[in-house]
């Protein structure tokens, strides 16, 4: 049995190398393209601007560094968190290109899983240059953090992605019943742009805002991994206890509205 | 000219019936616009709730600047998205042969085409805003004003559609360019804001290299009856320029289009 076990690891693990390798190839080819996209998450810069000008006055709780190194590491977070699942699997759907997948002896998720991790690995270098204009241009926002902080932050960038992705992916199951259904990805993502900290820290939210945004899953996709990049003070076990109640909560949700859509299936044109 | 007219009123009212399969969409889209309208006020009021104000505009100035921006985005998700993100399509397979082809000026063809009237809530909530709180700040209508606020509007309308146009049309050269204008996009969320309240830095960015100055603080003002006459006239004049801009762009960028599979 447990010759059973390792065989079956050691499957699972050389699907996974193939996967990535296969897709972290194919991301390469548009790396202009995904370059672009991360040039499109600049809103964090944006915001800290606007912030820093107020600031001037004081009175804010954060002075500037902390300002600066709490909205650089929002954008870090934003940009190994970015899920864009829906449109591709709605065009998938459209396209027929479901139906071969779904022969495969392999769930179609992990295709997905694979190309958003590949094109995260793409990200990578870019961002890396971004963050050191950043500091080119900002040199007193410049700090190390401790490397169990970098390790934490990891850790809770992965689980705000997995978290974002389960989300998403969810909502993408409207897909097997409606041709359009990614317009309902924009509905998804109001309160994610309001409620996860992109606009400002939740530390400057109201009072009532912030307590009604924490009982939301959105603070942990930006928020709280933002902040212990930037190394302040977060309650961390409570965070993740967090996550992993909002993704038990919609892994059942996925997984039936999976097999129901799949039953609801058709193939397009069939 | 009135051969244009005839043709924009088919065009769009074939687009229309086309679109209009999809109502659903209408009220998706008219609750995202709503609801990002009202996420938009709120981080306003994560301001201004401090007793502070942002680069010295009032509460009820800086929601007509917000106004200006829904407006825009309106008109972008109704004009200017549709139309101009065919363009790498048609060059992609070929067909803007046939764009080319046709005895009408290809300029206007590309950016005229289609209308999609899902902006139609971002540009009437916009405009609701503006004139609310336009009155709120106690503006006064007088015919100078009005044509100035008119004026400046159309001056920014022009400097968004060229900078879009200008954006799309490089796919003749790069055919991935589309994303592009995703980055022009998150760019130009900037135009919420006064651009007086960023830092200086920012703010020379703002108004020379991006020009967001123009197009959502400098109508403001002007629709505030405060804009002073340099910058009503500079207003002019980089609009005038950028479409002039965007004429020659696209004549210049034809001469490298060798069809596709050439």
């Amino acid at each position: 049995m447990r010759g059973g076990l390792r065989q079956r690891l050691d499957h699972a693990r050389r699907i996974a190398a193939v996967l990535l390798s296969s897709q972290y190839a194919y991301m390469l080819e548009y790396r202009a393209e995904i370059v672009l996209w991360a040039l499109s998450g600049v809103l964090p810069f944006i915001m800290l601007g606007l912030w820093s000008a107020v600031d001037a006055g004081g009175g804010l709780g954060m002075d500037s560094l902390q300002l600066a190194r709490y909205f650089l590491s929002a954008f870090v977070v934003r940009q190994f968190t970015i899920v864009w699942v829906m449109y591709t699997f709605e065009e998938d759907n459209l396209n027929g290109r479901l139906s071969p997948y779904l022969l495969q002896p392999l769930p179609p998720v992990w295709r997905y899983v694979a190309a958003h991790l590949s094109e995260q690995a793409t990200r990578l270098p870019f961002v890396a240059l971004l963050v050191g204009l950043f500091f080119l241009l900002y040199p007193a926002a410049f700090w190390w953090p401790s490397l169990p902080s970098v390790l934490l932050a990891v850790l809770a960038t992965l689980a705000a992605f997995a978290l974002r992705f389960l989300m998403q992916f969810t909502l993408t199951m409207v897909c097997f019943w409606s041709e359009k259904a990614s317009a309902l990805e924009r509905l998804l993502y109001l309160p994610y742009l309001y409620l996860s900290g992109l606009v400002a820290p939740l530390a400057l939210y109201p009072e009532g805002v912030r307590a009604f945004a924490f009982w939301t899953p959105f603070p942990y996709m930006v928020d709280v991994p933002a902040r212990i990049l930037a190394g302040e003070t977060v309650p961390v076990l409570q965070s993740f206890a967090a996550m992993a109640a909002w993704a038990a909560l919609l892994l059942p949700i996925n997984l039936l509205l999976w097999r129901r859509g799949l039953r609801h299936y058709s193939a397009m044109g069939a | 000219m009135g051969r244009y007219l005839t043709t924009l009123r088919v065009f769009w009212v074939a687009s229309l019936t086309a679109e209009l399969e999809y109502q659903a969409n209408f009220l998706i889209e008219l609750v995202a616009t709503a609801g990002n309208l009202m996420g938009s006020i709120f981080v306003l009021s994560l301001f201004y709730g401090r007793g502070q104000s942002l680069g010295g505009w009032s509460w009820e100035g800086a929601l007509v600047v917000l106004g200006v921006y829904t407006l825009l985005e309106g008109i972008t998700s109704t004009l200017l998205q549709p139309n101009l993100s065919t363009i790498v399509a048609h060059v992609r397979t070929g067909s803007l042969d046939f764009v080319l082809l046709k005895p009408i000026d290809s300029q206007f063809w590309l950016s005229a085409r289609t209308f999609s009237p899902w902006g139609l809530p971002g540009i009437a909530l916009g405009a609701g805003l503006i004139g609310y709180a336009a009155w709120k700040a106690g503006a006064t209508p007088t015919p100078l004003t009005l044509l100035g606020a008119v004026l400046m509007l159309v001056a920014s309308l022009m400097i968004l559609y060229s900078l879009w146009f200008v954006l799309a049309a490089s796919s003749i050269w790069f055919v991935k360019i589309w994303n592009a204008t995703e980055v022009l996009r998150s760019v130009l969320v900037a135009g919420r804001f006064p651009v007086s309240a960023f830092p200086a830095g920012l703010r020379a960015f703002f108004t020379f290299i991006v020009p967001v100055a123009f197009l959502t603080t400098v109508p403001a003002e002007a629709i505030l009856g405060r804009a002073s006459g340099p910058w009503l006239l500079a207003g002019g004049a980089v609009a005038i320029a950028s479409v002039v801009a965007s004429r020659w762009f696209w004549n210049f960028a034809l001469r490298f289009y060798t069809s596709a599979s050439s």
